[in-house]
């Protein structure tokens, strides 16, 4: 079997709404595009361009309309649902820009419940472990906290130790900041950063933060569903 | 959380405790309908347990009786001719049952049959002085027909004995009649034989007119007073098992060929009561089952859409359909259980209350209180099973919710 080199990689994606109906439209067309591993990426465009639908289709929640998507080289349309559901769980973390955390759960329980989802049983290695992540995004005193009992940035590195509980391949973040204020937006992003010098996890952020973006090592530009070419 | 539970246990505990106020007004509304079911049941099936007692002690499982006398047409029609008879009814005498003694031998070595007793019944007029009262008599073995029809539990006065002069009466032909313990009073027979008894116990049946017309004595002495010495007009039966009473009366019927009657035949009535009595109690159980069925339907739709972002980010992080399918039917499943430990008790202790605080006039109980474990265990297997049924559809919902929806919201 050849190295694998690619995390992710989209061969001629679109994406359709409304198919079959008068009002169908193609909001992403002919995407092709890899990310190889450890990549630290920013994806920017234009508010309606389609980065949350790309973002939803590369983390397996959305299926494309056309096009070929792998995940660490496995050819994912043919995938029946349990397997693209079990394919997501172990390979990709999600950061979302709202409604962080579940609330019925303290913050460490947060952390725990990727390991819960797939392991069925909270083994105290998954304690250990959540203890661990929560550690490292500094926030060891707040481990019992219930979810809304803590700022929004500090949910936010709740929800990133959470993406990083099942140690996946990538992690997609879309607008992980554009709640916070720019200091503890700052700090979650350093914290990202942290993350994939030291563990290798490859990342893609969507972000409308200019400053930001050019933080990263590569910015994919998307417009009204294209991918842009590099400036 | 606990080590040992598994994920959709974890999750299901953990929305129903924080929807708090909603977990307690539907488990209040499942333990309600759940108390209202416990109590009527256990009371119904005290109260027929209680009459059923009362019943099986106070008369036999099953009753040989004589065959009624049949007139027989002597004319017979000849060729071309129809006869069209008028068959009066013939008077029925009191008759012995021929052969009693062979047949009660028999009958004494059925596996089925416990008890075989003799008896002999007939109507008679009780003196004393210028008061007379018309009495139903019945001569018994005291030693087997005792057995049988527990007058020793009902004697208030004197002692169930039954020498050749004795005569066991009720409180109201005590009262009639102004006789007591060890008074005499004249007994005639139909055909005119006579005898002074002497009265040697009390009974109490618990119904005025038992109490005012059933007497007993000795075999002998009713055989004597009915002029019908050697004879039996019934014979007396119980089988181990009461409610095969029916079955053991036709297999007697068949095998002796005399009418054999069962008390679940002559008790008919009470069992159509019975059946109606069950009949209404099924359609109430159904009722509130559907009740609490829809309660917790409509529950757990709401907690759906308010948890359609965590159940996004369930699915999300791996989380499969089944899974998400499951963490709802649970919490149907938790719902039902709750509410029906809490209404199980509620009933329970309802009923031990009411049955405390109800109390006949001069104090004692109205009936014994039957609390069957079953009942209980059943109530709660039946109310969680009905809160998994329940969740079904919203459960169904949450399963099927697409992600990207659920976290756009
Ligand atoms: N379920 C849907 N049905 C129809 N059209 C949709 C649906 N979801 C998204 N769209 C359309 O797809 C386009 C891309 O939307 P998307 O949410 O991906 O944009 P975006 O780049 O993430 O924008 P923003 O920066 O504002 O988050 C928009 O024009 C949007 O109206
Ligand atoms: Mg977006």
């Amino acid at each position: 079997m050849a190295e694998v080199a690619n995390v992710l990689r989209l061969e001629g994606v679109c994406k359709s709404y409304n198919i079959g109906t008068p009002v169908e439209t193609e909001v992403l067309h002919d995407i092709t595009l890899s990310l190889d591993k450890g990549e630290f990426v920013a994806l920017i465009g234009p508010s309606g361009s389609g980065k949350s639908t790309l973002l939803n289709i590369i983390g397996l929640l959305d299926r494309p309309t056309k096009g070929r998507l792998f995940i660490e080289g496995h050819e994912t349309s043919r995938l029946a649902d349990a397997e693209i559901t079990r394919l997501r769980g172990h390979a990709i973390g999600f950061v979302f820009q709202y409604h962080y955390l579940i609330s019925a759960f303290t913050a460490l329980e947060n952390v725990m419940m990727p390991l819960l989802v797939a392991n069925e049983f909270p083994d105290a290695e998954s304690r250990q472990r959540a203890h661990d992540l929560l550690a490292d995004v500094g926030l060891s005193p707040w481990e019992n906290n219930l979810a809304n009992a803590m700022s929004g940035g500090q949910q936010q590195r709740v929800a990133i130790a959470r993406a990083l509980a099942s140690n996946p391949a990538l992690i997609l973040a879309d607008e992980p900041t554009g709640n916070l204020d720019s200091k503890s937006a700052n700090a979650v992003f350093e914290m990202m950063q942290t993350v994939n010098a030291e563990q290798g996890t490859t990342f893609l952020i969507v972000t409308h933060n200019m400053d930001l973006a050019r933080r990263c090592r590569r910015i994919i530009e998307v417009v009204d569903g294209r991918v842009a070419a590099p400036a | 959380m606990n080590p040992w539970a598994p994920f959709e246990w974890i999750t299901a505990i953990r929305f129903l405790k924080e929807g708090r106020m909603q977990t307690m007004f539907i488990v209040t509304a499942v333990s309600i309908g759940v108390a209202v079911i416990v109590f009527m049941s256990a009371m119904l099936a005290s109260l027929q347990a209680n009459f059923l007692k009362r019943v099986l002690t106070s008369q036999p499982h099953i009753q040989l009786v004589p065959p009624d006398e049949e007139a027989r047409p002597q004319r017979h029609a000849s060729a071309g001719q129809f006869v069209a008879p008028i068959i009066q009814r013939p008077v029925q005498r009191i008759r012995s049952i021929d052969q009693w003694q062979k047949i009660r031998a028999s009958l004494a070595d059925w596996p089925d049959i416990t008890n075989v007793t003799p008896t002999m019944s007939t109507s008679a007029l009780a003196v004393r002085g210028d008061a007379s009262r018309s009495i139903s008599l019945t001569g018994v073995d005291p030693d087997v027909y005792f057995r049988i029809v527990r007058i020793p539990d009902y004697i208030v006065a004197g002692q169930p004995r039954l020498l050749t002069d004795d005569i066991l009466i009720g409180t109201e032909l005590g009262k009639d009649l102004g006789v007591t313990l060890g008074d005499k009073i004249n007994v005639t027979g139909a055909s005119g034989a006579q005898r002074i008894l002497t009265i040697a116990g009390v009974f109490d049946l618990g119904n005025k007119g038992a109490n005012s017309r059933s007497t007993f004595v000795a075999l002998r002495t009713a055989q004597a007073i009915a002029n019908l010495v050697g004879g039996v007009t019934t014979i007396d039966v119980t089988v181990g098992d009461p409610y095969a009473a029916e079955t053991v009366a036709a297999a007697v019927q068949a095998s002796t060929g005399i009418e054999a009657d069962s008390w679940i035949k002559t008790n008919a009535q009470f069992f159509t009561a019975v059946s109606a009595q069950q009949t209404s109690n099924t359609l109430i159980r159904v009722f509130v089952a559907l009740s609490v069925a829809f309660g917790i339907a409509s529950v757990l739709v709401v907690s759906v859409i308010q948890r359609s972002k965590d159940i996004g980010i369930l699915r999300a992080m791996g989380g499969s359909q089944g899974q998400i399918l499951r963490v709802f039917l649970l919490q149907g499943g938790l719902l039902g259980f709750l509410g029906s430990i809490v209404g199980a008790t509620l009933g329970g202790v309802g009923l031990v209350v009411w049955h405390a605080v109800l109390r006949q006039a001069d104090g004692s109980e109205i009936f014994p209180l039957v609390l069957e474990p079953s009942l209980f265990a059943y109530a709660v297997l039946l109310a969680s099973i009905t809160g998994i049924g329940a969740a079904a559809v919203p459960a169904l919902r949450a399963a099927k919710l697409d992600p990207v929806e659920a976290i756009r919201g």
